[in-house]
C-alpha cells in the first residue's frame, strides 16, 4: 500500500476518534462480538502456541476496550492462530473467536500497522496470492517462494536443508516438479478473477480501504 | 444397495502429483467399493484455507467458496457438496453458514459471482466425506464389503484440530471423538482410545512459517503415538497427515529423536480392508512406508 492510502485510510478513521471498540465493530469481521466477552480467561488457555505469544486473545479483547489500538494492531498475536478452533467451542459467550482474531489480523494487515516481516503475515499474503493467480494453489511455487522470502543466500541455505524432504515428496509423487511452469488451475481463470476483484472492490468500499 | 452420489470438492492438496494425492487415490478406491459416485465440482477452486484470511479479507473468500457453490448447484443439483479436506469443508461450511445468515453478504457475494455471469440460490448442503461415511453408510454398512481384516495392527487415531472443531461430526464430543478409532475397530484393527494427542493442533498452515513451534507439537503428537504403543497413525485431515508425517525426519535430525511413524489415511485403510492393492490405496505414497498394512494388501 502506497504512503498516499495510508493517509487516508487514516482519515477515514477520524470519525471513530478514540473510540477503537467502535472501530473494531464496524470494520473488523466479526467484531461486533467482542463487546460480549465477559473476560473469563477459557480461551487464554487455549491456544497451541500460546506460551510463545504476548496478548492471548483475552487480553486482545481487554485492550481493544480499553483503547488500547497501536498496541493491538501492531501486535504479533493475532498471527500465531493456528486455526486450531479450541477457543471458539470453549468461549462460554460464543465468541466467534478465531474468526476475529483473523479479522483483526486483516485489518492491521491492510492499514500497513501489522509487523513487518512477521512470518505468518509473509507467508498468508504469498498464500492468498499464490492461489489467486491460478484459482487453485501452487504448492511448488509457493514453497520455493517461501524459502526465498528473505532473499537468495539464505534462500538456497533453507531449500539446501529442506531439500531431502522435497526430493522424498517428488519420489513419492505428491510434489510435481513441472508445477513450475504453471500447474493447476481453474479454466475459467478470467471469471474466477473477476469474482475476487469485485469482492474486493465491495469489501474495500464497505470498510473504507482505499487501496 | 443403491448407488449414492455426491458433488466432490477435492481441494488443491488432493490433486495427483500434490502433497496429498495418496488420499484421492485411495478415497477413489474406497468409494469404488462402497458403490459411490463422486463427480468434481466442474472447475473448482481453492477454499481460501486457514490462512487466506490476511490478505484476502472476508467478502473474497467467501465469494471464491460461493463459485464452488454455484457451479455445484447448476451442474449437479441436488447433490451434496463433500470435501475430504477438513480445511476446505470449514470454509465451505463457515462461507455457507456466513451466507445463510445474513442476506446482505448473499447480496454482496452475487453482485461479485454476477462478474463472473454466475449465481448462488442457497441450496448447497457441504459435508466431509467422514459424515458421509458414518450418517449416510453407518459402521455396519461399512463392514459389508471389507474382505480383510487390519487385525494385530495397532492404530493411533488422530482427528487434529479441523474436523473437529468448530463443526465437527455429529453426536461426537470435541475434546474426545470416537469415529475414528470405532472406524479402525470396524475394520480389525486395535484402536488406542486412551492417546491423548487425539485432539491436538499439529500447528496447520503455521508449520511453514513457524517451523519451530510446530514441530514441538508434531514431536508430542508422535512420540505421544509411541508411548501408547502405536504401529501407525490414522488421521482424516491432509494438513495434518502431511505435516506429522513429513516433519519426522527433520525433527530426527534437529533433535537426534528417531521418530518413523508412518501416518495414513482412513481411506487408505479402508482401500486395504476392502481388498485394494497397496497402490490403490496410495500406500506408494508414503514418506515413511506402512510395512504392515503393504503385508496385508500383498497378502
Ligand atoms: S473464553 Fe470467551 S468470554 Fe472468556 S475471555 Fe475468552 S473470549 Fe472472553
Ligand atoms: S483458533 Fe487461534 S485463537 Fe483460538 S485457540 Fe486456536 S490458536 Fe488460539
Amino acid at each position: 500500500m502506497s504512503n498516499a492510502n495510508v493517509q487516508a485510510n487514516l482519515s477515514n478513521l477520524a470519525r471513530y476518534q478514540n473510540n477503537f471498540l467502535r472501530e473494531v465493530e464496524e470494520r473488523v469481521e466479526e467484531g461486533h462480538m467482542v463487546k460480549m466477552c465477559m473476560q473469563c480467561g477459557v480461551c487464554a488457555g487455549s491456544c497451541p502456541f500460546g506460551p510463545d505469544w504476548e496478548h492471548s486473545p483475552q487480553k486482545i479483547f481487554m485492550m481493544i476496550r480499553a483503547g488500547k489500538r497501536e498496541e493491538v494492531l501492531g501486535s504479533d498475536s493475532m498471527f500465531m492462530c493456528t486455526s486450531c478452533y479450541n477457543c471458539i467451542v470453549r468461549c462460554p459467550r460464543e465468541l466467534p473467536i478465531t474468526h476475529i482474531m483473523h479479522g483483526l489480523a486483516n485489518y492491521a494487515h491492510r492499514l500497513g500497522l501489522a509487523p513487518k516481516g512477521q512470518p505468518t503475515r509473509v507467508f498468508a499474503t504469498m498464500f492468498w496470492n499464490n492461489l489467486t493467480k491460478k484459482g487453485r494453489v501452487n504448492e511448488l511455487t509457493l514453497t520455493l517462494g517461501l524459502y526465498f522470502k528473505d532473499g537468495l543466500v539464505s534462500g538456497i541455505k533453507t531449500a539446501l536443508g529442506m531439500q531431502s524432504i522435497g526430493l522424498a515428496m517428488l519420489l513419492a509423487k505428491r510434489l510435481n516438479p513441472m508445477e513450475i511452469f504453471g500447474g493447476h488451475g481453474v479454466k475459467d481463470l478470467k471469471g474466477f478473477h473477476a469474482i475476487v476483484a469485485k469482492a474486493k472492490e465491495i469489501e474495500d468500499r464497505k470498510k473504507g480501504f482505499t487501496a | 444397495m443403491a448407488k449414492k452420489e455426491y458433488a466432490f470438492y477435492p481441494g488443491c492438496s488432493s490433486q495427483l502429483k500434490a502433497s496429498a494425492s495418496n488420499y484421492l487415490v485411495s478415497t477413489n478406491a474406497m468409494c469404488k467399493a462402497l458403490d459411490v459416485k463422486l463427480t468434481e465440482i466442474p472447475d473448482w477452486n481453492c477454499c481460501g484455507a486457514s490462512v487466506g484470511y490476511c490478505e484476502g479479507g472476508e467478502l473474497p473468500r467467501i465469494a471464491i467458496n460461493a463459485r464452488n457453490f454455484a457451479q455445484a448447484e447448476t451442474h449437479l443439483p441436488g447433490q451434496d457438496i463433500v470435501a475430504t479436506c477438513a480445511a476446505c469443508w470449514l470454509g465451505a461450511r463457515e462461507s455457507k453458514e456466513r451466507l445463510d445468515a445474513s442476506s446482505q453478504l448473499m447480496k454482496e457475494t452475487n453482485e461479485a459471482l454476477a462478474a463472473a455471469g454466475l449465481h448462488y440460490k442457497g441450496e448447497v448442503n457441504i459435508r466431509h466425506m467422514v459424515e458421509v461415511l458414518i450418517e449416510d453408510f453407518g459402521y455396519d454398512e461399512l463392514k459389508k464389503p471389507m474382505k480383510k481384516s487390519l487385525e494385530g495392527i495397532k492404530f493411533a487415531g488422530y482427528v487434529g484440530c479441523q474436523t473437529n472443531r468448530p463443526f465437527g461430526i455429529d453426536g461426537e464430543s470435541f475434546e474426545n471423538p470416537l469415529y475414528l478409532d470405532k472406524m479402525v475397530e470396524t475394520f480389525g484393527g486395535e484402536a488406542l482410545t486412551s492417546y491423548d494427542q487425539k485432539v491436538a493442533c499439529c500447528g496447520g498452515a503455521l508449520a511453514f512459517s513457524e517451523p519451530e513451534k510446530s514441530q514441538k507439537q508434531i514431536r508430542d503428537i508422535v512420540e505421544s503415538a509411541y508411548d501408547h504403543g502405536a504401529e501407525m497413525i490414522v488421521t482424516p485431515c491432509p494438513l495434518c497427515q502431511a505435516n506429522v508425517e513429513v516433519y519426522q525426519s527433520e525433527i530426527n535430525k534437529k533433535q537426534g529423536t528417531k521418530l518413523n511413524m508412518p501416518v495414513l489415511y482412513y481411506s487408505q485403510l479402508m482401500t486395504i480392508a476392502y481388498g485394494g492393492s497397496a497402490k490403490e490405496a496410495g500406500l506408494n505414497g508414503q514418506l515413511i512406508r506402512a510395512e504392515k498394512l503393504e503385508r496385508i494388501a500383498g497378502k
